[in-house]
């Protein structure tokens, strides 16, 4: 070994060689992705504590006790918006589960490399990217016009056909994680295709496609847009048929947040707080749910 | 000049080979396509009852290919066929008149990486059995246990049925799977490459239960090892491009080979 090394006959390369510019371009691009980050990180910040400081300011029992008051009059509450928006939620929810997570199956299992997957796909991304404004158009369209006026129905479906797409995605990128050999064991047992997606597929990929269902709840419990062509909003108590405007908080903060009255505009910082915190509440819930299942 | 087929050979032929035992499996003029890709060419070979036969090969000689032929695992892929006979208990099992399902029941698989289900390790074992049988639950138990006992994990995993078959190591997940697919009580186990994945000590363990298993099994397994062929197979067959380049006793094939391309092959030439 020792004659090999001194055998090598050329001299070494002299160190310093690496031209001064390269650590100038280095440290550059550091400096210029922290600026970026930083101004992200205050924007994203500066909104974030201001909602908490008006939010905050804002919220009270009577908040959580009164519906929305009338013009002129003081005080009042937003549970009607609270309960409104959960309503519209869950139905938007549970209308589009069934739906995202069947076609996304179908688009991992069984419609893998097919033309009609693919479309199916693209249509998919599109309908992800779609303007949310056209969608309550399209339910206005749909049901609203057809039933003669706005509803909580009209509401949820248009929020179902948000979540959709979002489900959609995530059971098929999910179920595309679950390795095709654990197909194959099932397969090779004798497992019918059905049996093998229901029992092996999806309990596989059961915590990521729970993650996707909630962040999916997440999005649509803000949606506005929506919801201004079908479920519209309500200062009262919605009906128990649902039918007619309801009050939801998106729609309410944003005529609220435009009203001339001190209080109006208080109690839509409050409901903008209590629509962040479940959302934040949902997110975090997602990712230890997706965590604690990758963990294994 | 005789060729020293590899370093264990005084290990080759550890069991001997009953030429008499009656066949299994018999292949007859198999031909396979990866769309216009052939893959085997004219494939005869037959499988002794309760015998090991080794598939060996260089790689994409197709000696998987044809492992996946017996239970038709490739039919998930729509552009793979097969055209020939398979011919086991009487029934071609390429005809399309077999219901694969119970095909697969008869004829077990154990992949190259293990592969627990998502689920307990009870219901990993009991996954088979409850796709064809209906038991009480005192019943399913035993079976559950007779299957971890030849698997010989019931030792290791007896206090801890109901514990995520994902938390084993590698070796003891490979045996899961082996008390899974016996479990089902096939008549052929396929053993596509077990344990190319797991550590030489767990290796000896799979290789120390595929011995014991040939007493109540046909085996077919596939194997890059050639050492690991001459150890545990009584029949052995080389594959090359597609072919059947020779088929024979294990202790023939690698102490005296009629082929120089297997001899080659056997002596580390080429592949």
């Amino acid at each position: 070994m020792d004659t090999a090394l001194q055998a090598s006959s050329t001299a070494p390369a002299p160190w310093g060689r690496v031209r001064r510019s390269r650590y100038v371009a280095d440290k550059t691009l550091r400096i210029v992705c922290t600026i970026f980050t930083g101004i992200g990180a205050i924007a994203l910040g500066w909104i974030l504590l201001m909602l908490l400081y008006q939010g905050l300011t804002a919220l009270s029992p009577a908040v959580f006790a009164n519906t929305t008051p009338g013009p002129m009059t003081q005080g009042g509450g937003i549970i009607n918006a609270i309960t409104g928006s959960l309503i519209l939620t869950f139905l938007g929810i549970v209308v589009a589960t069934p739906v995202g997570i069947m076609a996304g199956t179908y688009l991992a299992e069984y419609g893998k490399g097919s033309k009609l997957a693919s479309v199916i796909r693209f249509v998919n991304d599109i309908l992800l990217a779609a303007p949310s404004i056209l969608i309550g158009l399209f339910v206005y369209t749909l049901m609203v016009q057809p039933m003669g006026g706005y509803s909580g129905w009209a509401g949820g479906v248009a929020l179902a056909i948000i979540a959709v797409p979002v489900i959609v995605r995530t059971t098929e990128d999910m179920l595309r994680l679950v390795p095709g050999s654990l197909r194959e064991a099932g397969v090779a047992l004798g497992a019918p295709m059905s049996v093998v997606i229901r029992s092996i597929s999806w309990r596989a990929a059961r915590s990521g496609m729970v993650t996707g269902v909630l962040l999916a709840t997440a999005r649509i419990a803000g949606e506005t847009a929506p919801l201004l062509f079908t479920a519209l909003n309500n200062n009262f108590w919605f009906r128990a048929d649902l039918m007619g405007g309801v009050s939801n908080l998106p729609v309410m903060i944003y005529q609220f947040a435009l009203s001339p009255y001190q209080n109006w505009r208080e109690l839509a910082w409050a409901g903008a707080l209590v629509i962040t915190l479940s959302i934040l509440a949902l997110s975090v819930v997602a990712r230890l749910l997706f965590k604690k299942d990758s963990v294994r | 000049m005789s060729p020293v087929a590899v370093s264990t050979s005084s290990a080759v032929g550890k069991s001997t080979a009953n030429a008499a035992a009656p066949i299994r499996i018999a292949v007859r003029k198999l031909d396979f396509y990866y769309g216009d890709f052939k893959g085997l060419k004219d494939i005869n070979l037959n499988f002794h009852d309760r015998q090991v036969t080794a598939l060996i090969g260089p790689s994409g000689c197709g000696k998987s290919t044809l492992l996946r032929t017996f239970n038709r695992i490739y039919s998930l892929y729509p552009e793979q066929r097969a055209e020939g006979e398979i011919i086991l208990d009487g029934k071609n099992v390429l005809s399309p008149s077999i219901d694969v399902n119970e095909l697969r029941a008869r004829v077990g698989m154990v992949f190259q990486k293990p592969t627990p289900f998502p689920m307990s390790i009870y219901d990993n074992v009991a996954f088979g059995i409850r796709l064809y049988e209906k038991l009480p639950r005192a019943e399913l138990d035993v079976r559950v246990e007779e299957a971890l006992r030849k698997a010989a994990l019931w030792d290791e995993v007896k206090d801890k049925l109901k514990q995520s078959g994902m938390g084993l190591s590698g070796g003891q997940q490979q045996r899961l799977c082996i008390a899974r697919t016996i479990a089902q009580r096939p008549e052929v186990i396929l053993f596509d490459e077990p344990t190319s994945a797991l550590d030489p000590i767990s290796t000896g363990k799979i290789e120390e239960l595929i011995e014991q298993l040939r007493s109540e099994f046909t085996i077919v397994i596939v194997t890059h090892n050639m050492q690991q062929a001459a150890r545990i197979s009584q029949f052995t067959a080389f594959m090359y491009l597609g072919e059947l380049v020779e088929f024979d006793v294990t202790t023939k094939m690698f102490m005296n080979p009629s082929k120089k391309q297997t001899q080659d092959y056997i002596t580390g030439r080429f592949g």
